[in-house]
């Protein structure tokens, strides 16, 4: 008897394993655990908090309630909040929409210098953005400083100035975008140059054959075929321009009278100072639809183009 | 009237000399090929025409006006590109109205014109595509379609078949032909095929190392080419060269090709070979279709001879024949029904009216 019930367990044991061997060996499982270090990284990095930004998001200032949307509306009634979703647009387009004019400029004119010459010319323009920012942002600050601005200094024989570069709302907001623009012209140059690099010179000998002028050529052969290269560069800058920190942080830190200050800054000033943790993730949850929304459209139409060209 | 002048126009890259001081002279109206090798700077002479490269020296005239410093865009030409360079985002209608476009030409005008010239190229159906969407052969048509509805003052192919398959680039050649002979319009045509240079050209220019050989009607460069690179590059398969020796017997002449081996030269052509005879470094030439089987009534100027064949070559309408004379290969054409086999001796006649005599110093045909 024992004998036949010891055989029954280990005929058992080994279906099991064949079992296990066999679901080893499908490909999905496979596929799955392929995966797996991928969906563990998106989901301890993103998901998680994510899900713990909306949760802290939910409590009250001392975090021992849960009050669903009520800070939420809290934000909603208060001005300031509006002024940061005004200052973080405002900054965001006028940065992007330099940058690129500047990086679009910059590229034809770094593209048309021969040869060796332009290699030089590719790694010193790059320098600003290779610069850590917050490093960086501290030579601005003291560019800017209100007692021993050099550019005031360099302004005073004109007869100009002494101008409140960081104290006055309008100049501030000008310095936060100017910097941000210094530093991030050159992503956007780089990725303008490669574009054009790609469009075929025979397109160009071909539209100088058609009748086009240098402007032309550039109008209806490549701003056309770079579109794609444009749009992408456009949006991943937004995204980061929109929630960019360092800059504004080191230059002004918000003020004058949170004039300067973007969701990035003003959940930290919120959250981290004013030690109202579920205010400031509050704030930091607002850039999620926004940018959202800008990437849907932006996506959409470059998967619509690309099956054309 | 556009004629186009070349006047001792050279192009220098840095040291090296692509095009060496040529001149040429292309009537109104005139379908002109120049061919040669890769590297002979037929593609580059094209080029300065049109303007995408400066000249180094010299003068290019279009129309009785030195272009020299003209932009292309002023010119008044049109180009078709090797690998037709149509613009990826715009469609056919697009890309072949984009010169009228720039014009400012009227947009009634533009449609009337754009129809035209895809009618001329059976493209009508094609009008909404983009090129992503086309053959081969069809993005070559709107390449042409997008010269012809300008309507300029002359037209440069730079070798605009050599993307297509062989079967394509047959029915294209002839397409372009028909083209010509609807839009009578001075046309500059490159290629390295010397087939697509004989049977397109009202004239054939021969490049080789940025000079130029020869130019004339293709028949006359074919039957009478006045270098060795010319009586080499056209006409395939290649014409024969053998080394020979220019005897005298009394008044008539005799090539030696070998010890046993040596044919007489008609006798109208001993007046003008005479001065040659006992010159070293001659070659003697004949074309493959001028060795043929033996006939039951010769001409005059025809010489039969036995040779050994070590290969022949069945092409249906011809066989090729090859042997050698002295280790060099020779190549002969005969009638498939002729009976030539391979390692058998066969009987071959050779139309000495057609011979050539080239000295390979000098490599001038004589």
């Amino acid at each position: 008897m024992a004998d036949t019930a010891l055989r029954v367990s280990a005929a058992s044991s080994a279906d099991k394993r064949s079992g296990l061997q066999k679901l080893m060996q499908r490909k999905s499982t496979i596929a799955f655990l392929m995966t797996l270090p991928l969906i563990v990284l998106i989901f301890t990095l993103v998901a998680y908090p994510a899900g713990y930004a909306l949760y802290l998001a939910m409590l009250n200032k001392a975090m021992t309630k849960f009050v669903w949307f009520k800070n939420f509306d809290f934000l909603f009634s208060r001005d300031t909040f509006w002024m940061v979703v005004w200052q973080s647009c405002l900054f965001a387009i006028s940065a992007v929409v330099f940058k690129a004019f500047i990086g679009f400029v910059v590229a034809h004119l770094v593209n048309n210098i021969p040869g060796k010459k332009q290699r030089k010319w590719r790694g010193m323009l790059l320098v600003p953005w290779v610069i850590p920012a917050a490093m960086s942002t501290l030579s601005w600050l003291w560019l800017f400083d209100s007692s021993y601005s050099a550019f005031n200094w360099l302004l005073e024989p004109l007869g100009i100035g002494p101008i409140p570069w960081l104290g006055e709302t309008g100049w501030a907001r000008f310095c936060v975008i100017l910097v941000n623009v210094w530093i991030g012209a050159p992503f956007f140059m780089i990725m303008y140059l490669a574009a054009l690099k790609s469009v075929p010179e025979q397109l160009h000998e071909a539209a100088e054959i058609d009748g086009a002028s240098w402007w032309q050529r550039i109008w209806y052969i490549n701003l056309p075929m770079m579109r794609n290269i444009i749009a992408i560069t456009a949006l991943f800058s937004t995204i980061l321009t929109f929630a960019n920190f360092d800059i504004v942080r080191v230059l002004t830190r918000g003020d004058p009278l949170n004039t300067t200050h973007l969701f990035a800054t003003w959940a930290f000033r919120l959250g981290i100072e004013s030690g109202d943790i579920p205010l400031g993730a509050a704030v930091s949850l607002f850039m999620v639809p926004i940018l959202a929304v800008g990437a849907t459209i932006i996506l959409r139409d470059i998967n619509k183009r690309g099956s054309e060209v | 009237m556009a004629q186009v002048t070349l006047r001792k126009v050279v192009k220098k890259y840095d040291e090296v000399l692509a095009v060496r001081g040529i001149d040429l002279d292309i009537m109104d109206k005139e379908f002109v090929v120049l061919v040669g090798p890769s590297g002979c700077g037929k593609s580059t002479t094209l080029r300065m025409i049109a303007g995408l490269e400066e000249i180094t020296d010299g003068d290019i005239a279009i129309g009785g006006d030195v272009v020299n410093d003209v932009p292309p865009k002023d010119r008044d030409i049109a180009m078709v590109f090797q690998n037709y360079a149509l613009y990826p985002h715009m469609n056919v209608y697009e890309n072949m109205s984009f010169g009228l476009k720039l014009k400012r030409t009227p947009k009634d005008i533009i449609d009337q014109r754009v129809r035209q010239a895809a009618q001329i190229l059976d493209i009508t159906e094609l009008l909404d595509r983009k090129p992503k969407q086309l053959s081969g052969g069809q993005r070559q048509r709107v390449a042409m379609g997008r010269a012809i509805v300008r309507d300029p003052k002359v037209f440069l192919f730079d070798e605009p078949l050599s993307n297509l398959d062989a079967k394509l680039r047959v029915q294209m050649r002839t397409e372009i032909k028909k083209v010509h002979q609807k839009v009578r319009t001075t046309t500059v045509y490159v290629t390295h095929d010397q087939i697509e240079a004989m049977t397109l050209a009202d004239r054939v220019v021969v490049m080789n190392g940025g000079n130029i050989e020869q130019v004339g009607p293709p028949n006359e460069l074919y039957h009478s080419p006045k270098t060795k690179f010319v009586a080499g590059f056209i006409g395939s398969p290649a014409m024969n060269m053998v080394p020979c020796q220019l005897e005298a017997s009394g008044d008539a002449l005799k090539v030696r090709l070998s010890d046993t081996l040596s044919l007489a030269v008609p006798a109208s052509r001993t007046a003008r070979y005479r001065p040659h005879v006992g010159k070293p470094g001659l070659l003697f030439g004949l074309r493959p279709e001028h060795l043929t089987e033996t006939r039951p009534h010769l001409e005059a100027d025809m010489q039969t001879f036995d040779v050994k064949l070590d290969v022949t070559e069945p092409m249906g309408m011809e066989t090729l024949v090859y042997f050698a004379i002295n280790g060099i290969d020779i190549c002969g054409r005969v009638n498939p029904n002729a009976g030539a086999r391979e390692s058998q001796t066969m009987k071959l006649c050779a139309d000495m009216a057609n011979m050539h005599l080239i000295d390979d110093k000098t490599e001038q045909v004589l």
